[in-house]
């Protein structure tokens, strides 16, 4: 048994010792039982309606809650028994939810309000955890950096960041009048990439295209100077090196391995673009949340456990949950290139690392809380670009962030972890109406409050606002 | 004894092994060395020769991956999925540990125990082998099941072979990858039940390998009937056998050779079918873990692909084997050289 459940084993028992009288493990047989025995100790048993579990996920670093949770035994400890699926893409991911074959799934957090809306798939999907901020990056060819480089200011032979979009808007002006179209890929019409790419470029005054859902234009490039396109994550670095594409926005690992295979150049991370954005949420079916209410409040204890243990003291667990994802049932990249990103720091160019402490937050400042704002925030792009064509009232807004996000559920869930003593009181904002303060950090210095979606809308030069229908 | 292991190894197909079966027998022991050298030296010397192309042109093509992975490489990946398997297997034990000892717990405190869940881990590279196998098999079969007496029917009835001639002609052709998003469609609006047997994907991809690989087999079976010497056929009408007895006593046995000709066939393209469907419906086995290596682009994913495209090569070319022996031993003509 000594080999045996590498981390898992390791993590568990150095947590047992300190609590347990470490004499009483003399022998390794002991080690196992007392690695299952801490499982029972403490957790109050909810009456679970399901206890076999499948949910889905994406080949990206922020899906480290889920996988975490399983190697780390937290489903188990609250009776789970759950299985970890890759999906191929996030529509099948979402179809597989909505169908009922995943129990859940790493999601989007544009996924869910997508769906309840009824833009592209219709179903009601509700979510109770957020899985983590930040996390993305915006990458570009190796041919479009050296053209961009020449407009961009240095500073001791480095370049100035964050590097906006402004300095890209010659080369796309270049390509549109040689004709040529500026092709560029994000992972899902719904999708923070999708959002955040076009924030960026509309920032610098690139029209990144409406969607007109009414005419059934969903291709999102009315009026386009560059045209976006979907590639599933994993497939982005070989899109750009096939030349397909000229740039991507997209999550860990793939920014970080398209520096390592030389094929491209990360510009700007999407903490440049929106300071601790809400990005992956964990979502369920409504009709599986009201059949499974304890298991659904299993489950986010589970996360909430996960994610804490990923942030705990200064991410000092990063290094081993790197060492849980870079396996090939879980992202499979190498241990390098996801812990680049993981550890805190990030490489642009090759060779230009820079710290980046809060690049993947997964429990700081309330990550996995659902705040109602940040799902307003996504409603606003989603209307900014035309994938909602008619203007909207801002109770509308409220109303569709109330039907799904599910914070009650958290903060069951937080308390319960509380009561087992798992976590403190202060790790969670039990005090909050939903809305963070108005926020300030984006790339183009505009401020968001939650509350009052049109008059946010109408701050932005490109983009849909007011009554202005497609 | 000599002679029967001699003919045993004719059987399998182990031809090579004969002159070494001759040698230890004594038997003309300078002309067995020459011919043991020319049917185990030469293709060893081949193989060797293969391995040391393959390291010096693995050297010198770089991939965005990094090298492609030589000989040494490929092994070492061999080796690091042996030791994930064990290590899987290892979790695996853990796991069923951790369950019993919650059941105790549990009976205890005076509660039912829990049913005993299967292992929730990631199948390793070996069970994926296991997956496929089955998956193959579990097509062929039915594709067996269709082909044969359909083939029989047109082999016997002219008029019904005409008919359906065009038909087959024109599925025959058919890539698999085109049948399988309407087998995907079609399984999981047909096969709808609250507690499966057998996951849907395993039904897709059998499916599949069953719509590809019925059609050698098929054929050769028609062919294989319809070739029957006239006079047999004749023989039937004068014993006046009814017509179970005519296929059973009469049609079958004549025809058995083309139709395990057939089947050998099948067997071979289902096998190529099923990775290609696997690949590309992400259904477990071992297309789906080429897929995945291919998806992490880890440094060691080309390495680990090239051991899964030696182990899809064995076990193809054992599968033949198998299939060679069985034709063989059906064979009416043990004379002839069947390769």
């Amino acid at each position: 048994m000594e080999h045996a459940p590498t981390h898992n084993a390791r993590t568990l028992l150095s947590a047992s010792f300190t609590s347990l009288s470490r004499k009483l493990c003399g022998t390794l047989l002991c080690a196992t039982l007392m690695q299952a025995g801490l499982a029972f100790a403490e957790t109050e048993e909810l009456e679970l309606e399901k206890e076999d579990l499948k949910f889905g996920f994406i080949k990206l670093t922020d899906m480290a809650p889920l996988a975490i949770a399983y190697e780390n035994g937290y489903f188990e400890d609250e009776g789970l028994y759950v299985t970890l699926e890759a999906q191929a893409n996030w529509k099948v991911l979402l179809d597989r939810v909505i169908d009922g074959q995943l129990d859940g799934a790493h999601m989007l957090a544009g996924q869910p309000l997508g769906a309840t809306i009824g833009f592209g798939t219709q179903a009601h999907v509700v979510t109770a955890f957020s899985m983590d901020l930040n996390g993305n990056a915006i990458t570009v060819s190796n041919d479009i950096w050296k053209e961009m480089k020449k407009h961009v200011p240095h500073k001791d032979g480095k370049p100035v960041h964050p590097i906006k979009a402004d300095y890209l808007k010659p080369v796309v002006e270049k390509y549109k009048a040689d004709g040529k179209p500026f092709n560029m890929g994000m992972v899902f019409p719904v999708s923070t990439h999708n959002y955040e790419l076009r924030y960026w470029l509309a920032a610098g005054g690139i029209h990144p295209g409406y969607y007109a859902p009414h005419k059934d234009d969903t291709s999102g490039t009315i009026d386009a100077d560059a045209l976006l396109s979907v590639t599933p994550p994993p497939q982005m670095p070989a899109t750009l090196e096939a030349g397909t594409i000229y740039g991507y926005c997209v999550g860990e690992p793939w920014n970080q391995q398209a520096v390592f295979k030389k094929i491209g150049v990360p510009v700007v991370t999407d903490y440049e673009i929106w300071k601790d954005n809400p990005e992956k949420v964990f979502g369920v079916s409504n009709k599986w949340a009201k059949e499974n209410p304890n298991t659904h409040l299993a489950v986010v204890k589970a996360l909430i456990r996960a994610a804490h243990w990923l942030d705990q003291d200064n991410n000092k667990n990063r290094p081993d949950a790197v060492k849980i994802l870079s396996k090939p049932n879980y992202v499979g990249a190498d241990y390098n290139v996801i812990a680049n990103s993981m550890t805190g720091t990030f490489e642009y160019e090759k060779g230009d690392k820079r710290d980046v402490p809060d690049f993947n937050v997964f429990f700081r400042y309330f990550a996995t809380y659902p705040y109602y704002s940040d799902a307003i925030w996504y409603l606003t792009q989603m209307r900014r670009w035309g994938q909602i064509a008619e203007p909207k009232s801002d109770n509308w807004y409220m109303d569709i962030a109330k039907k799904v996000y599910k914070p009650e559920i958290y903060l069951q869930a937080a308390e319960l972890l509380i009561k087992e003593g798992k976590l403190k009181k202060s790790d969670f904002p039990f005090d909050s109406d939903g809305f963070r303060a108005p926020q300030t950090h984006f790339i183009d210095g505009i401020t968001y409050d939650g509350r009052k979606p049109n008059d946010y809308l109408k701050k932005f030069n490109i983009g849909l606002k007011g009554d202005t229908v497609i | 004894m000599i002679n029967s292991s001699i003919r045993f190894l004719e059987l399998t197909g182990m031809n090579w092994l004969i002159p070494l079966v001759n040698l230890m027998a004594g038997r003309n022991p300078k002309a067995q060395i020459t011919e043991l050298f020319k049917v185990i030296g030469v293709p060893i010397a081949a193989f060797a020769i293969f391995l040391l192309l393959w390291s010096v042109a693995a050297k010198s093509i770089v991939t965005s991956l990094g090298n492609l992975p030589g000989p040494t490489q490929t092994w070492a990946q061999f080796e690091s999925l042996v030791e994930e398997h064990r290590a899987s297997r290892e979790k695996e034990a853990a796991f069923y540990q951790r369950q019993k000892y919650r059941n105790e717990k549990r009976i205890a405190k005076g509660k039912e125990p829990k049913k005993i869940r299967a292992y929730t881990g990631a199948p390793t590279f070996f069970d994926q082998i296991f997956t496929s196998l089955y998956t193959v098999f579990f097509g062929f079969f039915i594709a067996t099941a269709i082909a044969i007496p359909i083939g029989i029917i047109c082999g016997l009835n002219t008029t019904i072979y005409t008919g359906l001639n065009p038909l087959i002609q024109i599925f025959r052709p058919v890539s698999p990858l085109a049948w399988l998003p309407i087998v995907t469609m079609v399984v999981s609006a047909v096969y709808t039940t609250d507690d499966p047997l057998v996951p849907k994907s395993f039904i897709t991809s059998a499916l599949t390998v069953t719509l590809c690989s019925l059609w050698p087999t098929l054929i050769n079976t028609t062919v294989g009937v319809s070739s029957i010497d006239r006079d047999f056929i004749n023989v039937c009408r004068v014993l006046q056998l009814n017509w179970i007895n005519k296929i059973f006593k009469v049609v079958l046995p004549a025809s058995l050779p083309m139709i395990f000709t057939g089947l050998r066939l099948s067997l071979g393209v289902g096998w190529m079918v099923l990775i290609a469907a696997e690949m590309l419906a992400q259904n477990p086995g071992l297309g789906k873990f080429v897929w995945d290596e291919f998806q992490n682009g880890s440094s060691n994913s080309l390495g680990r692909i090239l051991v899964a495209v030696f182990v899809i090569g064995c076990i193809g070319f054992l599968l033949d084997r198998i299939m060679l022996t069985l034709q063989k031993s059906v064979s009416h003509d043990k004379t002839q050289d069947i390769r």
